[in-house]
């Protein structure tokens, strides 16, 4: 049941489940070509959390649209397992209850409305939503629409999760507890994840590998590897010290 | 009692405005035979009863019937633009100016082809109507997400899985404000439409009150139209509310 997607995925000895090469993406407009992606490479290792950091408009959100096949690329090459995208902002949908939210990605799938349902529910029990299962999401707390958005992409059961800034929208507390929150969820419920942020806290707290991009066009900086043991702590010296060097690399650090 | 007294401005604008004119006509401002006086159309309104009330049924059948044919075309055609942008392309210039046509040049042939019954109404008001409900349920599957279609293809979701799921709600609400806007409009492309040729109905009535100098017969027929009108939009907000509720709902920290 743990990691299903990305048991089936390592049983065929697929190691790589995200494979960027010289990737080049550019979008014409009518004020010239705007270069999102130069020369990038990315690589996840099935069960793997690599995190992308980057400053704002350097190509992170093509990079997850190119990961989950809503892009092709220009020139390069993408080669990846099936990929869920877990969109900015918790985007469920006003009038559908949390349950009904959450069991999307099934009825995408042509299951039954009462299927579905039934399929989601010990899914809701697990995330702490039972009791909120009939809420929409207008009557859900900022944090717990963020979980029931994530359960909906995690049973996509693609074993590849593409997660945009997904707690940008949250205020600071509630930010630090959802992290807290997910790298809990990964452990038990292994994925290859490519998680872009802008939080390099966020980052170190939660991936193995820290990819830091350049402005745009954006390609990799630097790939530090985060060799630390989980649960970790954000003043933990290991971590607060990864996040000093990343933030180096970005060129905001001292 | 908050709603109980919810209506009450309107009310006192209702008794200043009638009270005006029923001072205005009494006074002798103005023949009764031009400008009944609102004691003489209450009057009327009881008098007249049964007439008033026959007419008026064959009014509201052609009324409720021509939204909901309307809403059917609007809605139809709002969707299936919103499909097929190529359709979208050839068909929303000829909507638009299907709506700067004059009603009567429409309505006489229409009498000459399908007579003086239900049919020609329900044309006539269904080409004035549907317009207001196309525009308002394609700015309804316009505040979907662009992000949201892109999660659906994620999720190896059909085109038309992701209408039903993801774009289809999201047009609702827009089709109940454009029957709201429609149902006004409705009342007079109805009477338009009698006027044009009918034997029964409220517009008739007006039609053939007026050469006969029965003012207030015709301004009971408009009193009783614009009622009707009121009594239908608010059904329909009711409506609304009990089939989408969450179109009523602030989102949790007020985030769009």
């Amino acid at each position: 049941m743990i990691g299903a997607p990305v048991q089936e995925q390592l049983d065929r000895g697929e190691s790589d489940n995200v494979a960027l090469d010289d990737v080049r993406r550019a979008f014409r407009s009518r004020r010239g070509t705007v270069v999102a992606l130069e020369r990038m490479s990315l690589r996840a290792q099935a069960g793997e959390i690599v995190a992308v950091v980057g400053p704002s408009g350097c190509g992170k959100s093509t990079l997850l649209e190119l990961i989950c096949g809503l892009q092709t690329p220009d020139s390069g090459s993408v080669r990846c397992a099936p990929a869920a995208l877990m969109p900015q902002r918790d985007l469920l949908l006003p009038w559908a209850s949390a349950i009904d939210n959450a069991a999307l990605a099934l009825r995408a799938r042509g299951i039954g409305r009462e299927e579905a349902r039934r399929e989601v529910t010990p899914w809701l029990k697990r995330f702490g939503l039972e009791e909120f299962a009939r809420r929409r999401p207008g009557e859900l707390s900022g944090g717990m629409r963020q979980r029931v958005s994530f359960l909906r992409s995690l049973l996509a059961g693609k074993p590849v999760l593409a997660l945009d800034e997904p707690f940008a929208s949250l205020d600071a507390i509630t930010r630090a507890e959802m992290q807290g929150w997910l790298g809990h969820v990964l452990a038990e419920e292994v994925r290859t994840v490519v998680l872009v942020t802008h939080d390099v806290e966020e980052a170190v707290v939660l991936a193995d590998r820290v990819v830091v991009m350049s402005p745009r066009p954006g390609r990799v900086v630097v790939d530090l590897p985060v060799a630390l043991p989980r649960p970790r702590v954000r003043t933990d010296p290991a971590v607060v010290a990864l996040r000093a060097q990343a933030l180096v690399e970005l060129g905001v650090g001292r | 009692m908050r709603r109980v007294l919810r209506p009450l401005p309107t009310l006192l604008l209702l008794l200043i405005f009638f009270g005006a004119w029923e001072l205005y006509v009494d006074s002798g401002g103005v023949n009764n035979l031009i400008l009944p006086a609102p004691h003489s159309v209450i009057a009327t309104l009881y008098d007249d009863r049964g007439l008033l009330w026959s007419n008026f049924l064959v009014s509201a059948k052609e009324i409720v019937l021509g939204s909901l044919v309307a809403a059917a075309l609007g809605f139809a055609m709002a969707i299936s633009m919103h499909l097929l942008p190529r359709w979208r392309g050839a068909a929303y210039p000829l909507a638009i100016a299907s709506q700067a046509i004059p009603v009567p040049i429409l309505a006489v042939p229409l009498v000459f082809w399908l007579g003086f019954g239900l049919a020609p109404k329900l044309i006539v008001i269904a080409i004035v109507s549907f317009f207001s409900i196309v525009v308002t349920t394609m700015s309804g599957l316009a505040t979907v997400d662009p992000a949201l279609p892109k999660l659906m293809a994620t999720f190896d979701a059909t085109r038309w899985r992701t209408f039903r799921h993801v774009e289809l709600p999201a047009a609702l609400p827009g089709l109940f404000t454009g029957l709201k806007l429609t149902l006004v409009v409705a009342v007079i492309a109805d009477v338009l439409a009698e006027q044009a040729g009918a034997n029964s109905g409220l517009g008739y009535i007006l039609l053939t009150a007026g050469p006969q100098l029965l003012t207030a017969e015709a301004f009971a027929a408009a009193l009783i139209l614009s009622l009707f009108a009121m009594l239908l939009f608010a059904l329909l907000t009711a409506a609304e509310r009990l089939t989408l509720p969450w179109a009523y709902q602030p989102r949790g920290d007020g985030r769009s």
